[in-house]
This record gives C-alpha cells, sequence and structure tokens, in this order.
C-alpha cells in the first residue's frame, strides 16, 4: 500500500489520532485511487468524519502523514493548505449551506473567492452547476425554504462549482427518503463519471455505498478491519465484517454496552 | 479532598486554556493582511446587526435614565437651595459612569449575545468548517468583522446615549421642574471638562467594547455545538460581559479619578 504511484491520489500513512484521551485511530494506512470512487464504511464512531476532517487539513494528527498529490497536508502552511483545499469539495452531514445566503450566492461563492470572473460568466456557471443538481429553479430560495434533500443537493452543487479533484461526501445518504437517496446515488456516479474526479465517501449506509463504490475499506476500532471491491467484501467470512455487512445486532461486536450480570444487579436492588 | 481539588485545578486548567485560545483567535482574526474591498462590505453589515439595530434599546434606555437622574437631581438638590446644579450631576454621572457602563451592559444583552448564538449555531452547523474546506479562514470572514464592528459601534452608541440622557434630564428638570434653562446649561458647561470627563468616558467605552464583543465572539466560536453548548454560551456572554464591565469600570474610574 506504500506504492505512489500516480495512481494513487489521497495516502493515509500510520495515522494515529485520538480525542479527548480516547484513541480514534491506532496507526490506520490506506490509499485513496485518482478518479475512483472510494468509500469508507465502519460502525458510528469510529470516527470517519474525523478522517475526512484529516484530509482537509482540519484536525492535526499526533502521529502518521496524509499525502495528497505528493504533499504532507499537516506540513502545509495555512495559506498553502487554503490553496489545497480550494481544489477539495466536500459534502457536509448537514448541507452546511450559508444560511444568510440564498441557493444562488452559496454556489457562486467559492467562484468569487477563488476567481476574477465577471458576474456574467459566474452566473452561467452557477446555472450550469445548479442544473447538474435539479435545482436550478430553486436558485433564488433561501437554506431555510429547502427540504433536507434539496439541501443537500444545493450543498453539492456548491462543492462542485470549482471543478475540485477530490470530492469527499460525509454520511450523504443519512436521514435522506428513498427518492433523495436514490437521486443522490445517481448524482454521484454521474458527476464522478462526467468530471473524473476522485470520490470519498464515507458512510455506514451498505447497500447505498457499495452500489457505487469502486473500492472500500472498512475501519473499526481505530484500524483497518477489510478492504476489497464491494464484491470481495461482501463474500468475506470474517464474523466482524459479516456483522457490520449484514446488520446482526450481536457478534464479535457486542449490543450490550458492557454492564455488570443483569441478574446480579436486579437482585441487588437499589444499593 | 483530593477529588475536590482535582476538580478545582482542571477547572483552573480549562480557564487557562480558553484564554489561550480566546488571544489565539484575536490575534488570528486581527493581524491578517487588510483587504477593504472584501471586508468593507462584511463590516457595513455587521456594523448595522450590532450597532444600528442597537440603537432603539440604547435610546429609550438613554432617556429614561437622564429623566430618572434629573428627577432624583432635583429632590435631592432642592433640599439644600441648589437644583440649579441639575445640570452638571447629569451631565457628569452620564458621561463619566451610566453612559458607558449602562451601554456596554445592553450591548452585552442585545447584540453580544445575538453574535454568540450566530457563531456557535454557524459552528453547530458545520457553516464554519464549510468555509474553512472552500478555502476561506472563517478568521477573517466571520471573526474579524464582528469584532471590529463591535470596537466601532460601542464607543459611538455611548455617545449617543449620553446625549440623549443629557437632552432626557433637561426634559424633566427644565420643562417640567421649572429650572431656568440658562443656569442648567450653564452650569453643565462650566463643570463638564472635555479631558477628563468626556474623553474618559470615551476610553472607557472603547475598553468595554473590546472586552464585550471578545468575549461575544470567543464565546460563540469555542462553544461546544450542541443547542445546550450554546445556550450556555450565550448565558456565559452575557454574565462574564457584565462582570468584566463592571469590574473594569472600577479600575479604570480608580486610574482616571482616584489618583492612584
Amino acid at each position: 500500500m506504500s506504492n505512489t504511484d500516480s495512481q494513487t491520489h489521497i495516502e493515509v500513512r500510520n495515522l494515529i489520532f485520538s480525542r479527548s484521551g480516547r484513541p480514534i485511530f491506532r496507526d490506520l494506512s490506506l490509499s485513496v485511487e485518482r478518479g475512483k470512487i472510494t468509500a469508507i464504511m465502519g460502525p458510528s464512531g469510529t470516527g470517519k468524519t474525523t478522517l475526512l476532517k484529516l484530509i482537509g487539513g482540519q484536525l492535526q494528527p499526533e502521529s502518521g502523514q496524509i499525502i495528497v498529490d505528493d504533499l504532507d497536508v499537516h506540513k502545509l502552511n495555512r495559506k498553502w493548505l487554503f490553496h489545497l483545499r480550494a481544489r477539495m469539495g466536500m459534502l457536509f452531514q448537514s448541507g452546511a449551506l450559508f444560511t444568510d445566503m440564498s441557493v444562488f450566492e452559496n454556489v457562486a461563492f467559492p467562484l468569487r473567492v477563488h476567481t476574477d470572473l465577471d458576474d456574467e460568466l459566474v452566473r452561467d456557471l452557477v446555472l450550469m452547476k445548479l442544473n447538474a443538481v435539479g435545482l436550478r429553479g430553486a436558485a433564488e430560495l433561501m437554506p431555510s425554504e429547502l427540504s433536507g434533500g434539496m439541501a443537500r443537493r444545493a450543498a453539492l452543487a456548491r462543492a462542485i462549482a470549482l471543478d475540485p479533484d477530490i470530492l469527499m461526501y460525509d454520511e450523504p445518504f443519512a436521514g435522506q427518503d428513498p427518492i433523495a437517496m436514490g437521486v443522490l446515488i445517481k448524482l454521484i456516479r454521474q458527476l464522478n463519471q462526467a468530471l473524473g474526479h476522485t470520490s470519498i465517501i464515507v458512510s455506514h449506509d451498505i447497500n447505498e455505498t457499495l452500489s457505487i463504490a469502486d473500492y472500500v475499506y472498512l475501519i473499526a476500532d481505530g484500524t483497518l478491519l477489510a478492504q476489497g471491491t464491494p464484491d470481495e467484501l461482501v463474500n468475506q467470512q470474517d464474523p466482524q465484517v459479516r456483522q457490520f455487512l449484514h446488520g446482526e445486532a450481536d457478534g464479535p461486536v457486542p449490543f450490550h454496552f458492557p454492564a455488570p450480570d443483569l441478574a446480579e444487579q436486579l437482585l441487588r436492588g437499589g444499593q | 479532598m483530593i477529588d475536590q481539588l482535582q476538580r478545582i485545578g482542571r477547572g483552573a486548567l480549562d480557564r487557562l486554556a480558553a484564554t489561550g485560545r480566546s488571544g489565539q483567535m484575536l490575534l488570528q482574526s486581527l493581524f491578517v493582511p487588510p483587504a477593504p474591498k472584501e471586508m468593507l462590505p462584511l463590516l457595513i453589515k455587521q456594523l448595522h446587526f450590532v450597532g444600528v439595530l442597537s440603537l432603539v434599546i440604547i435610546l429609550v434606555s438613554g432617556l429614561f435614565i437622564g429623566m430618572v437622574l434629573g428627577l432624583q437631581g432635583y429632590t435631592i438638590l432642592v433640599d439644600y437651595g441648589s437644583e440649579q446644579a441639575v445640570g452638571q450631576m447629569v451631565a457628569l454621572s452620564l458621561v463619566r459612569e451610566l453612559a458607558p457602563v449602562v451601554t456596554a451592559l445592553l450591548f452585552a444583552g442585545r447584540a453580544g449575545s445575538a453574535v454568540t448564538a450566530e457563531i456557535g449555531l454557524m459552528k453547530a452547523t458545520e457553516q464554519l468548517a464549510s468555509y474553512e474546506m472552500i478555502g476561506v479562514d472563517p478568521m477573517r470572514r466571520i471573526i474579524a468583522p464582528r469584532l471590529w464592528a463591535g470596537f466601532i459601534s460601542l464607543p459611538i452608541l455611548t455617545m449617543i446615549f449620553a446625549v440623549v440622557g443629557i437632552w432626557g434630564g433637561s426634559l424633566v428638570a427644565v420643562d417640567w421642574l421649572g429650572i431656568y434653562s440658562g443656569s442648567f446649561w450653564a452650569n453643565m458647561q462650566a463643570s463638564v471638562d472635555f479631558s477628563t470627563d468626556v474623553l474618559n468616558g470615551i476610553v472607557k467605552s472603547l475598553v468595554f467594547g473590546f472586552v464585550v464583543i471578545w468575549i461575544s465572539v470567543f464565546q460563540g466560536y469555542d462553544a461546544i455545538p450542541t443547542s445546550e453548548g450554546i445556550s450556555k454560551a450565550t448565558t456565559r456572554t452575557v454574565v462574564y460581559s457584565s462582570l468584566a464591565v463592571l469590574g473594569l469600570d472600577f479600575i479604570l474610574t480608580a486610574m482616571m479619578f482616584g489618583e492612584i
């Protein structure tokens, strides 16, 4: 996995990170191929979103490296880090649209900040991006007037405004109705094919994610549990992998939070 | 016993760390290369939000406090036959003390709490993280305009408060209670000194403006991004700002007028 050929776009090397004394990543290494859809999956609380924030340089690891385009994200100064981020798009779980701007202004924002295009061209580009996510008609609405699914699509239009090389999706399917979910799956796949960027999807929605991912990493307990194409993963025999992929309540990951024996606790009464 | 000591120690360490983070935030947001074209519209929007929208509460409070001062001053001074000095009393108490302190307290309640809640919610809804990922520094885009708007508006609001208060005092003392307007204004002019009274009042309001908006912005920026965290942060803004204003007022007054 230490190959740094041109196919590798992002490489995470021996990452160690902990929060409030609780280890999140213990020696995690993985690599993301250029132009592919890579999914990072795992149970809630395994630090999937944290990993995206580490790749975006919003958090500092305790040790280890994250290399994006041969650049060590955490060795860059503030100015270069912001330059690098201009080439990354991120779709946040909540959409994170700027609530004081209309949908149009939200999508135009990255263009206005990072380019010198005149207003006419910005307008055309924004309308094209909104058209791609099916929200051209909602350009003048405020974020508070959008449904959850629409807000996420508008945020997706903003994330692709600058045609980024890397697009990171943080739980894109969480809390979406089946139609919105279907629309998002189609969009993610189409955008990846049309724009050719590298996509990273962080999710625990198994079926949706496996249906579009080219390669999947399964994370648990701060390390890599399994990796492979969706087909390889589904056919894995490892009990922990099977428990996660098939949604079994009990298995190597226990259903019960650690507690004393139930009978003993009941007999003890209120002592 | 050990547990209690540990708790006190941890509390003190947390406070120290927070103070450090607030200083870091101040440096990162204020010491940035100026970009007037980008910053000015943001600053004007914030001046409107924290300054102009605070005007009504400042005008009404200033008027009533001036009127009460006029009334109280008259009832006390008339016993000594020196009710002509009401103008002097109203002006000095407003310019030196009440205008800077009351304006700062009202500002903390009206604008400070709103700034904290706004920034806290931006953090909770990942808007701050979103700015960062788009490659825009939230320190420049969100924090700096609010800090500057606070520094600029509080001294202006304080002066407006003092002027309206003095006018309120004259309404009661001159127009209602019938003190001769010539002696009301002449006494005031003779006793209020620009450099010792007016200027010191403005210096106070500058200091209060700096402290109140710094606390407000930092509490929002450092809030735990949950509804409970934001509610606590908003409360902290009002409590810390009020205590800081009252404490600093004593220190500043002692330095300015106490000759120590």
